[in-house]
């Protein structure tokens, strides 16, 4: 077995451990199965069909909107790129008032309209929930997106544009081709994400006709203590979700574009005045929806934001501690992974590392739980925990960034490298590395970012006297201190772009130039 | 010589040790945040037990007995605080409370306490809560709520003891008319939140006109901010209890200190807390009496399933509400 088998195995054996293994452990615990009733398909019916078309509505929106952001320099293009992150990484309760300050019975939308004598809009019901999903996951899909637009080699534009191909010549040749790579991976990391959302759903879908497969878990767990029902409902979502993978891996195919010399992209088939007013339209109304709920939650915290408890600042530091451990995680997890699946080729090892995001965070957190109880006390282990768990968790967007760059660089360097004997530790830093760099730092950013605002099992595991700041703001909502909670989530928001921003950084400046 | 020096000090160590016993004490969370009675209660009752009293935190309330259960026999607690009575019989048959032994505990509640396995330690009336500079003839009643076109915002009571609240609210008050009644109400209903801040925090954002919560709530608007436009409404047909409980595992390696502790509950030193910190009515009134606006709603008629009766009602209740609300 090579050292590439070995770590990558090692991985994938962990990341089994977090997934199948806690729902075995939930299902060991369990003292018999119960069958699904009425409601429990209903919910099934309904987790599938939004999480399809939240899916398919991201990537519909974000192609021409990534296509538009490669194809054009403009001031704050870098600022763009960098709140592309923003809207998913947020706890979703605090997405969801942004989104209700906008597009809320009294949001700006509707002031709007009444002001010019228009009836109000209404959020709530299944468009609701398909809103918020898109808001959440059209940025990360734009931005999965652009970073296959921005690995297109620069000589491949510029030998179309010396050939004199327009732009329907270039999408044929260029753009299909990778697209045709880097869709299937998206669809299916916005489709899982949907599919086991759940507060955002019920909230947003105007009652109990928007229930998910993961209310229905919760309610098994919580209301009934029925653990068998529970881990029922989790197998069928995570069944569900190894099935989207196969077929979305499956109709992936390797770009085999080519290698270039790393020059920057000048599109010169992109310059008449319809396409620049068109690529302008899609920016700005991108811009508009996707900052405007940000920025209200941004206004919404700034009048506390200096007299905030203590305790705010405290969780803050122990949340930047959680997202740093966390990237390390990931990174050691993701780099064998990526590895793996590219020398073996196959579909499976990039399947079994996305499939985290079908598992129910409740199961994860409860067989944990149920496995380390009798080796530990789980409070004294809350904070790594929640790291590793949120490393796992965000493990299918690191190999969404790096599996394609990593069998580019293989598939264009491999050979060499191999001819020159470079293996190991010395491919790693001089081969990879290097070429890395873009997907790298989106993976770093994304992973510190993720799991800074991540409440996943961080509830299950709560060590009183040290919440994370996702639990402290909810912590505060729940003792009516509304505008407290508004500006930690103003910190929240500024301290995962921060992060974001640090790591994407090295990513960005190579966009730029 | 040095042997029995160390051998003594050794036993003055384990000896100092045994003296401070922990008392663990499963709650809800925000109960033990540094606005919650958990501070206090801390200090109030180490104060007088010669031991240390540790509040852990699980989740909300729902969570707190499915915490149990997962933990069984070899869990570390000894008391468990803040099970809502409408989940009570859930917590009764997993076998892992003691009876509480009290015989006539003094409460200040509406109701008979008949329950020989939980005290209460707080309760309230659930009610809906407007602000009184935009709704102008608040409903007095479930039929003027249905009637109105009033917008409300309601928690789900799957994942909500104030959703199941409402729910078993709905169901006294309608029996077997209750599923027509949801189906009447549903064109008031804004949406179905996953717990009580969400809705509440929509509320306070302007999304509905009125919001479930508790008649105290517009106490902490007027305590803690000053603030007088929030109001409770006290419903012609009564309104549904909330009453939190707290129970003794059986397997507490400290049987004395949780009895001791669940005598503390219900004096001052853990009462005086309880209004201004979790904002609901303390089980028995301190001396001081009740805070300002505590008593500016009060409901006629006081409704209430206890343990069995509410876990029988409530599956029946879901479906019905399940099957109006999802037409």
């Amino acid at each position: 077995m090579t050292r590439t088998t070995a770590t990558g195995s090692i991985a994938l054996a962990v990341v089994l451990l977090f997934t199948l293994g806690t729902l075995a452990a939930v299902f060991w615990r369990a003292e018999g199965l119960s069958g699904f009733g009425t409601a429990d398909w209903a919910a099934l019916r309904f987790s599938v069909v939004q999480a399809t078309l939240s899916a398919t509505l991201s990537i519909l929106f974000a192609v021409p909107l990534a296509r538009a952001i490669a194809r054009r320099r403009f001031r704050g293009r870098g600022l763009l790129i960098l709140l592309l992150g923003a809207p998913f990484i947020l706890p979703t309760i605090v997405a969801v008032f942004g989104l209700i300050s906008v597009f809320g019975r009294s949001g700006i939308v509707s002031d709007l309209l009444r002001l010019v004598g228009l009836e109000p809009i209404s959020i709530y019901g299944f468009h609701g929930v398909v809103l918020a999903h898109v808001f959440f996951n059209l940025p990360l899909a734009t931005r999965l997106v652009l970073q296959g637009w921005l690995a297109i080699p620069s000589e491949r534009f510029r030998l179309a544009a010396s050939l004199g191909f327009g732009p329907r010549d270039i999408a044929r040749t260029l753009e299909r081709p990778m697209l045709r790579e880097v869709l299937p991976g998206t669809f299916l990391v916005i489709f899982l994400l949907c599919l086991t959302s759940f507060a955002v759903a019920l909230a947003l879908g105007g009652g109990p006709k928007a229930t998910t497969i993961e209310l229905a878990i919760y309610q098994a767990f919580n209301l009934e203590f029925d653990l068998g029902k529970a881990a029922l409902l989790a197998l069928v979502q995570f069944a569900l979700g190894l099935a989207v993978a196969l077929v979305a891996l499956k109709v992936a195919l390797p770009s085999g574009i080519g290698a270039g010399l790393d020059r920057s992209v000048t599109r010169w088939d992109a310059q008449t005045q319809m396409l620049r007013a068109v690529d302008a339209a899609l920016i700005s109304a991108a811009t508009v929806f996707l900052v405007l709920p940000m920025a209200m939650i941004a206004l919404d915290g700034v009048p506390r934001l200096f007299s905030l408890p203590a305790s705010i600042w405290w969780a803050t530091l122990r949340s930047l501690g959680v997202a740093l451990a966390s990237v390390l995680v990931t990174l050691a997890l993701g780099f064998p992974i990526a590895a793996l699946a590219v020398k073996r080729r196959g579909r499976l090892v990039e399947g079994i590392g996305s499939i985290t995001l079908a598992a129910s965070p409740l199961v994860i957190g409860t067989g944990l739980f149920v496995i380390l109880f009798p080796l530990t006390d789980p409070f004294a282990l809350a904070l790594p925990v929640t790291a590793l768990v949120n490393a796992v968790m965000s493990l299918p967007f690191a190999l969404r960034a790096l599996v394609p760059a990593l069998g580019q660089i293989e598939a264009d360097y491999g050979r060499l490298a191999d001819g020159l004997g470079m293996t190991g530790m010395a491919r790693f830093r001089h081969l990879w590395l290097p070429r890395l760099r873009r997907p790298l730092g989106f993976t770093m950013g994304l992973s510190a970012a993720l799991s800074m605002g991540d409440l996943g099992v961080i509830a299950l595991f709560a060590a009183p006297d040290a919440p994370t700041l996702p639990l402290q703001i909810y912590r505060l909502m729940a003792a009516y201190r509304m505008p407290d909670a508004a500006g930690g989530a103003l910190i929240l928001l500024a301290s995962s772009l921060a992060l974001f921003w640090l790591f994407d950084r090295g990513g960005r400046a190579d966009a730029d130039a | 010589m040095k042997a029995t020096i160390i051998a003594a000090g050794l036993a003055t160590l384990a000896s100092a040790a045994s003296a401070q016993d922990t008392l663990t004490v499963y709650t809800y969370d925000s109960f033990v945040t540094e606005w919650g009675p958990g501070p206090i209660i801390k200090e109030n009752f180490e104060a007088q037990c010669d031991c240390t009293l540790d509040l852990v935190a699980v989740g909300d309330g729902a969570e707190l007995l499915s915490r149990l259960q997962l933990e069984g026999d070899r869990t570390e607690a000894d008391i468990v605080l803040g099970i809502d009575e409408n989940l009570s019989a859930a917590a009764r048959d997993s076998a892992m409370f003691a009876l509480h032994g009290v015989d006539s505990p003094d409460l200040s509640m509406p109701v008979e306490w008949a329950n020989d396995m939980f005290l209460p330690f707080d309760w309230g009336y659930f009610a809906f809560v407007y602000d009184k500079t935009r709704v102008e003839n608040p409903p007095q009643s479930f039929e003027e709520l249905a009637d109105s076109d009033l917008k409300i915002v309601i928690q789900d009571p799957r994942s909500s003891t104030p959703g199941l609240g409402l729910l078993l609210w709905v169901k006294a008050v309608y029996g077997e008319e209750a599923g027509a009644y949801w189906e009447r109400l549903a064109d008031n209903i804004v949406t179905v939140t996953k717990g009580w801040s969400e809705a509440y925090g929509m509320f306070l954002e302007g999304e509905a006109d009125m919001v479930l919560s508790y008649t105290t709530s517009p106490a902490y608007h007027l305590l803690a901010e000053g603030d007088d436009t929030k109001a409770a409404i006290a419903f012609e047909e009564g309104n549904y209890m909330q009453i939190e409980v707290a129970g003794k595992v059986a397997t507490t390696d400290v049987p004395e200190l949780a009895d001791q502790f669940l005598d503390f509950m219900l004096t001052d030193g853990f009462q005086s807390a309880i209004p201004e910190t979790n904002w609901m009515y303390p089980a028995h009134t301190p001396q001081e009496g009740l805070p300002e606006g505590f008593e500016s709603v009060v409901p006629e008629k006081a409704l209430i399933y206890f343990g069995t009766e509410a876990r029988d009602i409530r599956e029946v209740a879901l479906e019905e509400w399940r099957a109006a609300l999802s037409q």
